[in-house]
């Protein structure tokens, strides 16, 4: 019995490797005094009726945002682990295996653990502040597809102290994928873990495109949306029509690995290569998915630090949609290199050049909102500076890189990780950094403390372009991608080192954005005043931060583009604001109808959790339970016709008049 | 508010017998014309493979006019445009991978 | 409950449960392009059949025939339910759901008949990539069907609990509209996967 015990257990937990092993030890440490918190403290029912049920979407945006960071720090632990391996030649610090393992969780959690749900977090928070709306379309959905992501998280991290991670890549190319490249588990967990979020993004896309559409405010044409909305709106779109290819890509693969079909497979008549064509027809668009909304978070910034209107609204949406539409025509210039002839190399090429100007068209748009406004400099805005010469530069490579005669020779070089890194970190990173400084206050009452930010400013840009300007040079040198570890008589290492020191450069960057963080929890007192920054343009600043739970007492009429702003000139002005709008502000306060908390979204993902890990070990029993339970929550949502309530006036008075004294 | 007239056009919006029974009708005789052309080789393969997918892409139009009702969708119609959308991407997704796997087929 | 809050707007904001149907109009909009990538995976792997029994050999059309012929009719009394709840029939709105969702059932029966009939004849999903794409993109079909005949079930049990009220009509306007779409998808199905291999 015990030696059964014994056996399992060491196929079942990774064993044998001192950094995995402390690892699990701190997880089971972390755990433990988790668990010992709450219950000291008596916190279980406090977590579960106010966090874990929650349909708020400002709550459950915090609850993204905060994965989104553990996520940040995981990916970056596995970032330096990698410089440091790569930082002389021959190193014995990582094996091959550790090394494949630890690259290939380092892209899947940046891109889908990561980017997302900082992404997804800022979403949540802001649009429906910005079209002054109550709530999204589907809170229910909304606190579902939470759920679902978390649980993918959870089911793709736990491959590294159970099991085994994947180690194929973060697109987990086949023949390399399937069950002859690959028969561990840890294919089987990328699988599952990434098919799981994404049914969850998927259900956000769908619910950002009905929020916009159907819930903006009275008088909020679609011409007069903020910007950071727009750019919602192209990315959930985009993410609509990808996140169904990467459903199927992924499903194919796992039949292939499951119930030995022969999509991908080398013999059966399989074609590896149509995985890579279908895998990037949901690759290319998911970069422009996540770096959408960054643009529109610079938008903003922008105007309100310059005390301007976004130059050229038109030609910025214009921009923004098409890049969302010309996101899914460019798929194949990821390989070039495929052999798929000089036809469709060329169009490819073509189509990803002609993607480029869109992008150019926005950047001078921002460069000329700022030329001649009233500039300050915080630390959204230091950001924001930031951005652009990072884009451009990262941008620029990226056209190189659209030549397809010249892509053979950069393909999957360490020419093309320096590309991708200076767009995603440049431009996503960047991107939510902003826009997390900017609205902080928003979500929390306070601002970050600002000396400390700039510190974390420098520190990031500084190590961003130690790190990863050597890395052209590197790729250019013959430094291919995916290696752990090269010969001295190459001559890389002592650009190598250079990098490495930039990476740990960032590592101590974001030490001082936790540290930043906590001391301003600690030491920054609250404030009440909605308009936090004072320059506030769009509806999210004409109420009290935090919001109140209902958002807006009065849904507001809105008359033109950046109305609060206007709103704020009108009375600098002296002058009445139009009879609408006093209409909407004046109405006697009505019950606010509300969407109930609800427990089965979290239970739902757990029965998911549960099945894909019953399909990652096999273990029929569990899938089969997975699936009733799955099943069974649906149609409990579906006989739930009591799933709503209405906030009395009285409540409302007082929150209202509460938020008015703490303004005072 | 504008909304306040929707759903009293609710009643009105899901056709009447008349155009189910058309609907369906259409329907028959477009799933009989290319089962007629396959089973009997009447024409070419070409001409088969054509006139196969004009009747499907036919089809497909009697359900959305008859059955779904898609032009009775008030404006702006959000409907019809995300599925015009979706039927760009269907055949960007269909072509376009097989324009590059044709140059990528493995033998057998 | 559901009577209040469908009459009663949020200042100017959606009718809830329109949203509701354009929201699972978007979704349905996602399982086309779900469907796109499926057909582009047979279309590319149709003529791999790594030496092994083509679709021509084994597919018995005559059955598929009439399979299509059932989804098409279930598409229509789908219709005739809706036609029902609009008159107010309770009766007539259960009588030609319970309809369709029969319909369904016996194109699911057959559906499932002929993969027996096919594994029988040696064919499986690892026999060769065509085979792989066939059961995966027919199969895909056959579940989405399955799926709405037990959510066509929970509707009919609710109605019959409820009556029509404006939470039950979203769900019967929302499931015939999955109904007429399943039917839409298979008529693809039907034409690029059945006749164009038997021609």
């Amino acid at each position: 019995m015990l030696e059964t015990i014994k056996e399992f257990a060491s196929e079942f937990f990774v064993t044998g490797d001192p950094l995995i092993l402390g690892a699990q030890v701190s997880i089971g440490l972390a755990m433990v005094a988790i668990v010992f918190v709450l219950t000291f403290f008596k916190k279980w029912r406090w977590l579960w009726t106010e966090w874990l049920t929650t349909v708020d979407h400002k709550k459950i945006g915090i609850m993204y945002i905060i994965c989104a960071i553990l996520m940040l720090f995981r990916g970056g632990v596995d970032a330096l682990l990698m410089r440091v391996q790569l930082a002389a030649p021959q190193v014995e610090f990582l094996n091959a295996e550790h090394y494949n393992a630890i690259f290939t969780t380092h892209g899947v959690i940046m891109i889908l653990f990561m980017a997302m749900p900082l992404m997804f977090g800022l979403f949540n928070i802001i649009v429906p502040l910005q079209l002054g709306a109550r709530d999204v379309a589907f809170p229910f959905l909304n606190s579902f597809s939470f759920w679902m992501f978390f649980a993918g998280a959870m089911l793709f991290n736990v491959s590294f102290v159970i099991g085994g991670s994947p180690d194929a890549g973060w697109l987990a190319y086949p023949p390399l994928s399937e069950l002859s490249g690959s028969p561990g588990v840890g294919q089987d967990f990328y699988i599952w873990g990434i098919q799981i979020s994404g049914i969850g993004s998927l259900a956000t896309g769908i619910n950002f495109v009905a929020t916009i559409l159907k819930m903006r405010a009275p008088g909020m044409k679609l011409m007069k949306m903020p910007m950071f909305t727009w750019s919602v709106f192209a990315s959930s779109v985009t993410i609509m029509f990808a996140f169904p290819i990467l459903t199927v890509t992924l499903f194919l693969l796992f039949l292939d690995r499951y119930l030995g079909a022969h999509f991908f497979t080398v013999d059966g008549g399989g074609n590896p290569m149509m995985y890579l064509n279908l895998i990037w027809m949901w690759g290319h668009p998911e970069v422009y998915i996540v770096v959408l909304p960054a643009f529109g978070i610079f938008s903003e910034v922008a105007a309100a630090f310059s005390k301007k209107k976004i130059f050229g609204y038109k030609s910025m949406v214009f921009a923004l949609m098409s890049i969302s539409f010309f996101s899914f025509f460019t798929w194949a210039h990821h390989f070039f290199t495929m052999g798929s002839g000089a036809n469709v190399n060329a169009f490819f090429a073509v189509t990803t050049m002609i993607i480029a100007i869109p992008t150019g068209v926005k950047v001078f748009n921002w460069i000329f909102t700022m030329y001649r406004g009233k500039l300050s400099f915080p630390t959204p805005m230091m950001w924001m500076l930031a951005f652009i010469p990072c884009f451009v530069t990262g941008g620029m490579t990226g056209v190189m890189l659209s030549v397809a005669p010249a892509d053979f020779q950069f393909h999957n070089s360490y020419f093309l990780i320096a590309h991708f890194h200076h767009v995603l970190i440049g431009g996503v990173v960047f991107g939510y950094f902003a826009g997390l400084y900017y609205w902080w206050p928003k979500m929390f009452g306070f601002k970050l403390h600002e000396g400390l930010g700039k510190w974390a400013f420098w520190f990031w840009n500084i190590g961003f372009y130690v790190c990863f300007m050597p890395q052209y040079a590197l790729g250019l040198m013959g430094m291919t991608r995916r290696f752990n570890e090269y010969n001295f008589d190459m001559g890389w290492q002592p650009i190598n080192v250079v990098s490495t020191v930039g990476a740990f450069l960032m590592g101590i960057a974001f030490l001082f954005q936790v540290w930043q963080i906590a001391h301003s929890i600690r030491f920054l007192k609250k404030e009440t005043n909605g308009d936090n920054w004072g320059q506030g343009r769009t509806l999210e600043w004409s109420i009290p931060s935090p919001a109140p739970f209902y958002n807006f007492a009065r849904i507001p009429h809105v008359v033109e583009q950046d109305d609060w702003w206007e709103k704020k000139e009108r009375k600098a002005r002296g002058e009445a604001d139009p009879a609408e709008v006093i209409a909407a502000d004046t109405v006697p306060l009505e019950p606010i109808h509300m969407p109930k908390n609800s427990g089965i979204p979290i239970i739902m993902a757990g029965f998911w959790f549960t099945a894909g890990f019953g399909f990652v070990f096999d273990w029929k029993w569990m899938i089969i339970l997975g699936l009733v339970g799955v099943v069974a929550t649906m149609i409990a949502r579906s006989f739930n016709y009591n799933d709503d309530y209405y906030v009395p006036v009285e409540e409302i008075e007082r929150i209202e008049a509460a938020a008015l004294k703490g303004a005072k | 508010m504008a909304s306040h007239q929707q759903h009293e056009h609710q009643e009105q919006t899901h056709g009447s017998m008349k155009s189910y029974i058309i609907g369906f009708l259409l329907s028959v005789v477009l799933t009989i014309i290319p089962l007629v052309a396959v089973l009997n080789d009447m024409f070419n393969k070409k001409t088969t493979i054509v006139i196969v997918l004009i009747t499907a892409v036919l089809q497909f139009l009697v359900q959305l006019l008859f059955f779904m009702h898609i032009r009775e969708e008030e404006k702006p119609r959000y409907n019809l445009i995300s599925l015009i959308f979706a039927i760009v991407m269907l055949l960007t997704i269909v072509i376009g991978s097989i324009w590059i796997m044709t140059y990528n087929a493995v033998a057998v | 409950m559901a009577q209040a809050h469908a009459h009663k707007h949020d200042q100017g904001h959606q009718d809830p449960e329109q949203l509701k149907q354009f929201g699972f109009w978007l979704f349905m909009v996602t399982d086309v392009i779900l469907f796109a990538t499926l057909f582009a995976t047979f279309v590319v792997l149709r003529g791999n059949v790594a030496g092994g029994p083509v679709g021509s050999d084994l597919i018995e059309i005559n059955g598929i025939i009439v399979s299509t012929f059932i989804l098409l009719t279930s598409s229509f009394t789908s219709g005739l339910a809706l036609l029902s709840m609009n008159k107010g029939s309770k009766q007539g709105l259960i009588f030609w759901l319970a309809v369709s969702a029969l319909l369904g059932l016996s194109f699911v029966y057959l559906e499932v008949t002929e993969f027996i009939h096919l594994i029988n004849e040696g064919v499986n999903i690892g026999t060769s990539a065509y085979w792989s794409s066939f059961f995966t993109l027919v199969g895909a079909h056959g579940l989405h069907v399955s799926l709405g005949i037990v959510w066509i079930t929970l509707v009919i049990m609710q109605i019959a609990k409820r009556g029509i009220t404006p939470a039950t009509k979203r769900r019967v306007n929302i499931i015939s509209l999955y109904w007429h779409f399943l039917d839409a998808i298979w008529i693809f199905v039907f034409s690029i996967v059945y006749l164009m291999e038997v021609m």
